[in-house]
């Protein structure tokens, strides 16, 4: 599932895109040293290809819904993890930009969910250890299955984790664990036997695509790659626990929190009660998996967030974004008009 | 004094699975000359034209251009001299932009950048497509496409044009147009095409191939109206000369 | 969507992004540096607020104007994929009731106020994405990535990419289109007609790509490709990047709404 931006505080889709944009990095280095020229253009055409191949759906066994492929699972078989991550986050550069999928800030969210995962470790640490030299269609199959699930078991974890210390919803951590992992492992199953029905199919039409395209797979063995897995686990810890700290005391994200500029009661009032709620978000989400919902009445657990906010106060609010939503309007019919008339002379 | 610029001597060819596509080729095509090869699906058309860029080795016989005969060493030289235009366009044009496009050629030969400028103008002007020099390749028709493919190469400058099937696929304007510019280029032509009546309107040469050997070469206007020739190659008399 | 449509909304897209106009003239670099900015502002805002977000409409509404997009295209996707932001939102005022402000006598809680910010907020920072794409090619964007010191490797791959991006498509719609033509109720969709479909198209872009590799060995390439910079940073980038920002910065730190809005009460009373 893609993460979208207004999901996203400031810090985490911040610390995110450092992660994302550090890997990217370290990829290309690696793929430079190492990477026959021959894969340029065919790195472009896989990531058109998962592009084009997403867009063809097939019927679900069971529920018989309409489904499509992730790909990113099937491009690290194919052309191991570095010019896979690289594959990958190329495709969701395009889907961000041409179909908003998330936006530009969650981008760098979802290159990390849907890139790490099965690149550096489901396909290291699974999928290769399973799958040898000739290995049987039995072997290919279980080496899948099990490699998409946990990549995207892992992908979905990210993303509950990544909205709740973002604070914007108020969807308690256990049921946001609850809705999205038994639905990424019904979609993992499948996309598990659907990458190794095409791995194996492939690999009967032309044995060579699957086996060593390119001569790029020799990078992704050895201790070079377990040394990778450990720097990126340090990352993610260190990114994770940075962000979770950043976010409980820097509320705002960006540090221009309004009291420092103004000392406006009713805005600061806000910022202080904001860390007060995700404070008490992080009691709540320590206490995985109890999802008891805060009671209705729910005053005696959450202090009333805007106490000094009166109701002149936000019907004011309500007034002036009507004027200001119209003064944007006009300013808009301004400028059309102006072009157009511009355009006549 | 006219000068060999393309020699095959008994040239074989067979891919890795064994199967032997040519079958000792030999012919010489003098400076100027323009040749079109016709044979049917399968006969060694394009296994042929492959080996005249380099791409394909000949596993056994000899090709030389220009005198440099063909090895794995000496054909980065060749390709400077053989310009190959593939069957389908859309292999051929992978740049973000026509401009870009044309250009990849000469910068990849040195060509210092002001003269780069030049050469791209050129050859744009030279198939008539100037007007779509910033334009996206995935924004242009079949037969621009085409006429950009044909750019990118004649900016290399090449003294050999290698052109697999160059009007499949076009409407019968764009088809015109194609051979109107061909018609007009002073290189060696080399044209792989089902089109017999491009050839016989564009080539003077025709050689035909079948399973992998030389089964005629001479004047287009002979072999391509040697019915029993054409019948045995699964080919038909070009069409401008059938009789209702 | 179906298949058709999203191809076609691609090709919008594309299509629109070789406009012509002072925005799609703006440097790459700034258009893709001051909309991120402009995310950045508006998922900034605590989760309560609305109003305060109404002015940062102004720089989609720009871009679109001046850009000369059509509305219906922009306003076409956003409620498109909206569903996944409701979808999100929708348990904040399930969850969250306590009210919190009571607007003309009705009360309103906190999760519908929390509900709706998200929704302002997904429809500026998806407007803004899609309008980004509009107002600028795609090759301008990549340049400008390189330019932003992204690996080159990526850029080119990008690219790429993007060159064949519309020739797939069109493999593949066709190959739906054969499927389609076949095809009676749900049989036809299965996964294992699914999976050979989806071999064969994944065959022939490998031998796309050797084909593509073989053209490229043709003109002499031996390992570089040049990404052609076309833009020169000029004054008017610029002013138009630091007045953006100055101008989300007051928006982000003033509260104009309310200040419009009690000067307009205040007139009435």
């Amino acid at each position: 599932m893609h993460m979208a931006d207004a999901l996203l505080s400031p810090a985490v889709g911040g610390a995110m895109w450092a992660g994302s944009l550090g890997t990217l990095i370290y990829c290309a280095k690696k793929l430079k040293e190492k990477m026959d020229e021959k894969m340029i253009p065919l790195m472009g055409v896989l990531g058109a290809f998962i592009f084009a191949g997403q867009m063809i759906n097939f019927t679900i066994p069971v529920t018989g819904s309409s489904g499509h492929i992730g790909g990113g699972m099937i491009l690290t078989i194919l052309l191991g993890p570095y010019a896979a991550f690289l594959v990958i986050a190329s495709v969701l550069v395009i889907q961000a930009l041409f179909f908003a999928d998330g936006g530009l800030l969650a981008l760098g969210a979802n290159i990390w969910n849907m890139g790490i995962y099965p690149a550096f470790i489901a396909y290291p640490l699974i999928y290769k250890a399973i799958v040898k030299k000739n290995a049987s269609n039995k072997a290919i199959t279980i080496a899948s299955v099990l490699s998409v699930v946990i990549g995207l078991q892992l992908g979905a974890l990210s993303v509950v984790l990544e909205t709740k210390s973002s604070g914007i919803t108020e969807l308690p951590f256990g049921t946001f664990l609850l809705l999205m992992q038994p639905i990424h492992l019904a979609i993992g199953l499948i996309e598990g036997f659907v990458t190794a029905g095409i791995v194996i199919y492939v690999r009967s039409l032309r044995p060579d695509i699957v086996d060593d395209l390119e001569g790029v797979k020799a990078l992704s063995t050895g201790g070079s790659l377990k040394k990778v897995i450990i720097v990126l686990g340090i990352l993610a810890v260190i990114t994770g626990s940075a962000f979770s700290w950043f976010a409980s005391t820097h509320p705002d994200g960006l540090e221009w929190s309004i009291e420092k500029i103004y000392g406006k009661p009713e805005i600061s009032d806000q910022a202080s009660a904001i860390k007060e709620n995700i404070g008490k978000l992080q009691e709540k989400t320590a206490v995985l998996p109890d999802y008891s919902f805060p009671s209705k009445g729910g005053e005696e657990k959450k202090t009333p967030l805007w106490p000094a906010v009166d109701t002149g106060t936000s019907v004011s609010g309500l007034i002036g974004g009507i004027m200001v939503l119209g003064l944007i309007i006009l300013f808009g019919v301004v400028i059309k008009l102006t072009r157009r008339s511009r355009e006549k002379m | 004094m006219s000068h060999h610029i393309v020699e095959l001597k008994d040239v074989r060819f067979s891919y890795p699975d064994g199967t032997e596509a040519l079958k000792g080729v030999s012919f010489r095509i003098l400076h100027g000359g323009s040749v079109g090869i016709a044979g049917a699906n399968g006969a060694g058309k394009t296994t042929l034209l492959l080996n005249l860029n380099g791409h394909l080795l000949p596993s056994g016989g000899e090709i030389s251009i220009g005198d440099i005969p063909l090895t794995k060493k000496t054909r980065q030289e060749i390709r400077k001299k053989v310009g190959f235009v593939f069957q389908r366009p859309d292999d051929q044009l992978f740049m973000p932009t026509v401009y870009e496009d044309v250009a990849f050629g000469p910068i990849n030969l040195g060509v210092p950048p002001e003269r780069v400028d030049e050469r791209v103008k050129d050859a744009l002007e030279k198939v008539s497509c100037l007007h779509l020099i910033n334009r996206p390749p995935h924004r242009l028709s079949e037969g621009q496409k085409r006429a950009v493919a044909i750019a990118t190469v004649i900016a290399m400058n090449p003294d050999i044009l290698v052109m697999d099937e160059p009007a499949s696929n076009l409407d019968p304007k764009s088809r015109r147009q194609l051979i109107k510019l061909l018609k007009n280029f002073k290189h060696t032509k080399i044209i792989a095409s089902h089109d017999l009546d491009l050839i016989l309107d564009l080539c003077e040469r025709c050689i035909v191939i079948k399973d992998g050997k030389v089964v005629a070469d001479g004047p287009s206007e002979e072999v391509l109206l040697n019915e029993q020739l054409l019948e045995e190659n699964n080919l038909e008399l070009p069409l401008s000369r059938q009789r209702r | 969507m179906t298949f058709d449509a999203e191809f076609f909304n691609i090709g919008y897209l594309d299509t629109l992004s070789y406009k012509n106009s002072f925005v799609h003239r703006l440097d790459p670099r700034i258009k893709i540096i001051v909309s991120f900015i402009f995310i950045l502002f508006v998922v900034s805002f605590p989760k309560y607020e609305i109003s305060a977000l109404m002015p940062f409409f102004i720089y989609p509404v720009f871009l679109l104007t001046a850009g000369n997009i059509p509305l219906k295209a922009i306003a076409k996707k956003v409620l498109f994929i909206s569903p996944f932001a409701i979808f999100i939102g929708i348990f904040n005022p399930l969850i969250d009731t306590g009210v919190i402000i009571s607007p003309l006598g009705i009360p309103v809680s906190g999760g519908w106020l929390s509900f709706f910010s998200i929704i302002v907020k997904f429809i500026l920072t998806v407007s803004t994405a899609l309008l980004l794409i509009a107002v600028t090619s795609f090759p301008g964007v990549c340049e400008a990535l390189e330019r932003l010191k992204l690996p080159k490797l990526f850029v080119i791959q990008l690219l790429f990419l993007y060159r064949y991006l519309f020739v797939l498509l069109d493999v593949s719609l066709r190959m739906l289109r054969a499927r389609e033509a076949r095809s009676f109720g749900k049989r036809g969709k299965e996964i294992k007609t699914f999976i050979r479909l989806i071999s064969v198209l994944l065959v022939r872009s490998v031998e796309r790509a050797e084909r593509i590799y073989q053209a490229m060995l043709s003109r002499g390439f031996r390992g570089e490709i040049r990404v052609l910079k076309i833009h020169r940073l000029r004054l008017q980038d610029v002013f138009f990047a630091v007045f953006s920002v100055i101008i989300f910065y007051i928006f982000r730190n003033f509260n104009i709404v309310s200040f419009i809005g009690e000067n307009i009460r205040s007139f009435f009373r």
